[in-house]
């Protein structure tokens, strides 16, 4: 996102062996950390950061055997309670698409869901004093987020059941597209296989398609459709989805199945269309 | 003797996750490989989760963030 501030961050870096103690003076500003048979270096910055130290140490020769960058949220809370305004920026900056997101699926309309978003926030600012937890930040405005909307969801009168597995309307995969166990030949195999997608140059998200993706996603059942958009429009992990929305990790898996599924169903829907006028 | 077809492609998103154990992983692997059909779909499970990730980003509106600004330089004002 342009003219977004990042929150925080910070790096950690394995690397195959010990480094030595003169290899080691090199990286003096970095925090080192020995374990068998590896040593963890970190730092705080960002991928940039974490890219000028894997670069020396790829000129050293050393191997590198794990690379991760996440929010520094130690740093992020206490530059947020000292009312660092950039850090607030920084944060919004980064949560507002998935908070609208997930608010939208709770109100049904968009205007309502900035609302709801922005409440959300005048909610942190207002719990600021009080938050004492630290990696548990995100989970923190999320759950102020889903009192929110629900709360909001509930004065529009709008039913958002987040009952995780229940909301299911049938595999999309019409079963029909396989041969049932009993066929002589081709036992469950594909009777109608998928048939490969001309997609064009500028990819998948060029005018229609991007269209027939995003009517997909607002289709689905809420859960699904809270899953796939933190997942994977949002690129979340899946222990943070997890903790945002209560799921267990193997109830989050088929949620994340289902809506993918039909999501690629959508689109084969729209090629097929596509192919039979064409013909 | 791996999956069949209607078998795998309900396991596509575990393969994805990294959640089959070994064995199964294996297989699933062995089976799409010799099998036309199943390598064009999970192509295209790719190809849909690719495009969900370069969707454009939900804004909130410039004026509503200025206003959150505002609101939390005065709290941080406040003795």
């Amino acid at each position: 996102m342009e003219g977004a501030t990042r929150p925080p961050e910070r790096y950690r870096i394995v690397v195959r062996g010990r480094l030595s103690e003169r290899l080691g003076s090199a990286f003096a500003q970095l925090r080192l950390e020995r374990r068998p048979g590896r040593t963890v270096l970190s730092g705080s910055g960002g991928r940039a950061a974490a890219q000028r130290v894997l670069d020396r140490l790829c000129d050293l020769g050393l191997e590198v055997i794990g690379v991760d960058v996440f929010a520094d949220y130690d740093r992020l809370v206490a530059a947020l309670k000292s009312g660092d305004e950039t850090a607030f920026a920084g944060l919004m900056d980064a949560y507002n698409s998935s908070l609208l997101r997930v608010a939208t699926i709770y109100v049904g309309s968009r205007a309502v869901a900035e609302e709801v978003v922005q409440e959300t926030w005048l909610g942190v600012v207002r719990g600021l004093d009080r938050f004492e937890g630290r990696s548990s930040l995100k989970t923190w405005i999320f759950k102020i987020l889903t009192n929110t909307a629900s709360t909001r969801g509930a004065r529009e009168r709008r039913c958002v059941p987040f009952s995780s597995l229940t909301d299911d309307d049938g595999s999309p995969l019409d079963p029909d597209r396989f041969f049932g166990s009993d066929h002589d030949r081709y036992p469950g195999h594909w009777s109608v296989g998928p048939t490969p997608w001309e997609t064009p140059e500028e990819g998948l998200l060029a005018g229609e398609t991007r269209e027939v993706i995003l009517s997909a996603i607002d289709a689905l059942p809420p859960s699904q459709r809270a899953v796939i958009s933190l997942r994977d429009v949002e690129g979340w992990s899946s222990a943070d989805v997890c903790d945002a929305l209560e799921l267990s990790e193997g109830n989050q898996r088929v949620l994340l199945h289902r809506a993918r599924t039909k999501v690629r169903c959508a689109l084969e829907g729209y090629y097929d269309a596509v192919e039979l006028t064409a013909a | 003797m791996g999956p069949r077809c209607r078998e795998l492609v309900e396991l596509v998103t575990e393969y994805l996750e990294e959640a089959l154990s070994p064995a199964d992983r294996r297989a699933f692997q062995a089976h799409v490989r010799g099998c036309d059909d199943c390598r064009v779909y999970l192509g295209q499970m790719r190809e849909t989760i690719d495009a969900l990730g370069e969707l454009p980003p939900a804004r909130l509106p410039d004026a509503a963030r200025e206003e959150l600004l505002a609101r939390f330089r005065s709290w941080s004002a406040r003795a």
